[in-house]
């Protein structure tokens, strides 16, 4: 589904991705994990170009996603991206959160929209709240709403950029929760998160980064029982 | 005791009406006010959408656009607004029209232009950054990101700046009176040298200014607190 070619990110002369090759497969649930500054959010967001790759391509379903004759919103369309900080849209309520980006984009009507809208919020148990505004709302209900809102484009990947890092411990469980749901559902994801327990329980790889590069990757279960790298025992043995 | 106090306020009494109501001399004060109002309203349609223009070029990525927007900002800020006035009427317009308002309107207007621009600016800029990124995420254009989620944010970010710039106005073109233009400020000339005095008419054109600015400032403050509706919890 997505191949990533030599991809490397510089800012000025600090170089963020060393030459990452990678490729994700439809259904898999790539967990990234490793240390802060390690570059994972930086490989995340190169995935849909809201960061410039300096070097390298990014391959999504055959069309070059950096190349710029490739019609970017197109392609964005078809990837959803929930962040850390949710970035709901804090002058519109919930339902036109949720509907704008499929109205404006001429995926939906206005009228599909709405339907689709409210058929999401009920699944994730907020079909009450599609008039209040976000400010109206605690962190994990923002970031349930953010996670439907993406969904609501009708995504063939999902993206997730720390999710879970700005919520109170009390809602992480939540959040988690709506993204199970999704995997089980059959969904593409690439989630950046420092919840381990997730990646062991849904993940389907984990990638660990260090210094710009993926220092080690497998499935969940050989992992965390067999970190091959030391640098990878250091941070398990940190975070577990 | 009371009696000198008594006679100073039916002095000022006489003063006040000299000032006003005799000979309907409020008349006066009212033309005056109406071409103060005019010139600030036609200047402050100018700038609210020359602003807006310059605005969008300082912020945009060529170089050929941000470039004059840039100069214009810093040349306009970097002069006095008589000078300005005057260059117009003696010069820029000096053979493209004889209409005094017009030629105030217009040099209130690309004055007042700039100040907008930065307005705007710093209320687009004021707007989270994970705004457009979510936007664009979503498949949405810059322009429709633009459009409906920055700009909506950036115009309750910049309405108190944008109601001061305003007010400013309002005040500055007390200045016309330098092309012999005849607004608020200017009556005060007209009505001293028919009554010799100075502090009746003074005083009625303050109120009349407080008044103004005062009503501007209610009527944006109220509009704030509509815009805020979605902050409420």
């Amino acid at each position: 589904m997505i191949d990533v070619e030599h991809l490397s990110k510089a800012f000025g002369s600090h170089l963020v991705l060393d030459d990452i090759t990678e490729h994700i497969d439809q259904g898999e649930k790539v967990v990234i994990i490793g240390p802060s500054g390690s570059g994972k959010s930086t490989f995340l967001r190169c995935l849909n170009l809201l960061e410039n790759p300096t070097k390298g391509k990014i391959i999504f379903e055959g069309t070059v996603v950096n190349d710029r004759k490739t019609d970017i919103n197109a392609v964005r369309r078809q990837m959803g991206m929930v962040f850390q900080h949710f970035n709901l849209f804090p002058n519109m309520t919930i339902r036109r959160n949720i509907t704008l980006a499929p109205v404006q984009t001429k995926l939906m009507s206005q009228e599909e929209a709405d339907k689709t809208a409210m058929a999401l919020l009920d699944r994730v148990g907020l079909k009450d709240r599609a008039e209040s505004y976000p400010a109206q709302l605690s962190g994990g209900q923002k970031q349930r709403i953010a996670i439907v809102r993406a969904l609501a484009m009708k995504p063939k990947l999902m993206l997730f950029d720390e999710p879970t890092s700005a919520l109170d411990p009390e809602m992480v469980g939540e959040v988690l929760e709506v993204m199970k749901e999704l995997a089980h559902e059959g969904m593409t994801m690439v989630v950046v998160t420092h919840e381990m327990g997730f990646a062991r329980e849904v993940g389907t790889r984990v990638l660990f980064m260090d210094g710009g590069k993926i220092l080690e990757q497998n499935t969940p279960q050989e992992f965390f029982a067999n970190p091959r790298e030391q640098r990878t025992i250091d941070f398990l043995s940190k975070v577990l | 005791m009371a009696v000198p106090l008594f006679n100073g306020l039916a002095d000022f009494g006489t003063k006040l009406y000299q000032a006003f109501l005799f000979e309907d001399r409020w008349k006066l004060y009212l033309g005056g006010l109406g071409n103060t109002l005019a010139i600030t309203l036609g200047a402050i349609c100018i700038s609210t959408v020359f602003g807006m223009v310059l605005c969008l070029m300082r912020l945009s990525k060529h170089q050929v656009l941000r470039w004059p927007a840039q100069a214009y900002i810093d040349i306009i800020r970097g002069i006095p607004v008589v000078v300005q006035l005057l260059i117009m009427y003696n010069v820029v317009l000096l053979n493209v029209t004889d209409n005094k308002m017009v030629v105030a309107i217009i040099a209130f207007g690309v004055n007042s232009s700039a100040y907008m621009a930065e307005i705007y600016r710093s209320g687009i800029n004021a707007v989270d950054s994970g705004q457009m990124e979510a936007g664009r995420s979503l498949g949405l254009s810059r322009a429709q990101t633009m459009w409906h989620i920055i700009f909506p944010q950036a115009i309750k970010n910049c309405l108190p700046t944008y109601t001061s710039e305003f007010i400013v106005l309002v005040k500055e073109t007390a200045v016309v009176g330098y092309i012999a233009l005849v607004d608020l400020t200017k009556v005060y000339s007209s009505v001293q040298s028919l009554t010799y005095d100075a502090t009746a008419p003074l005083l009625i054109i303050a109120v009349a200014y407080f008044i103004i600015t005062k009503t501007l400032a209610l009527i944006f403050a109220h509009m704030e607190r509509r815009l805020q509706a979605s902050d409420r919890r």
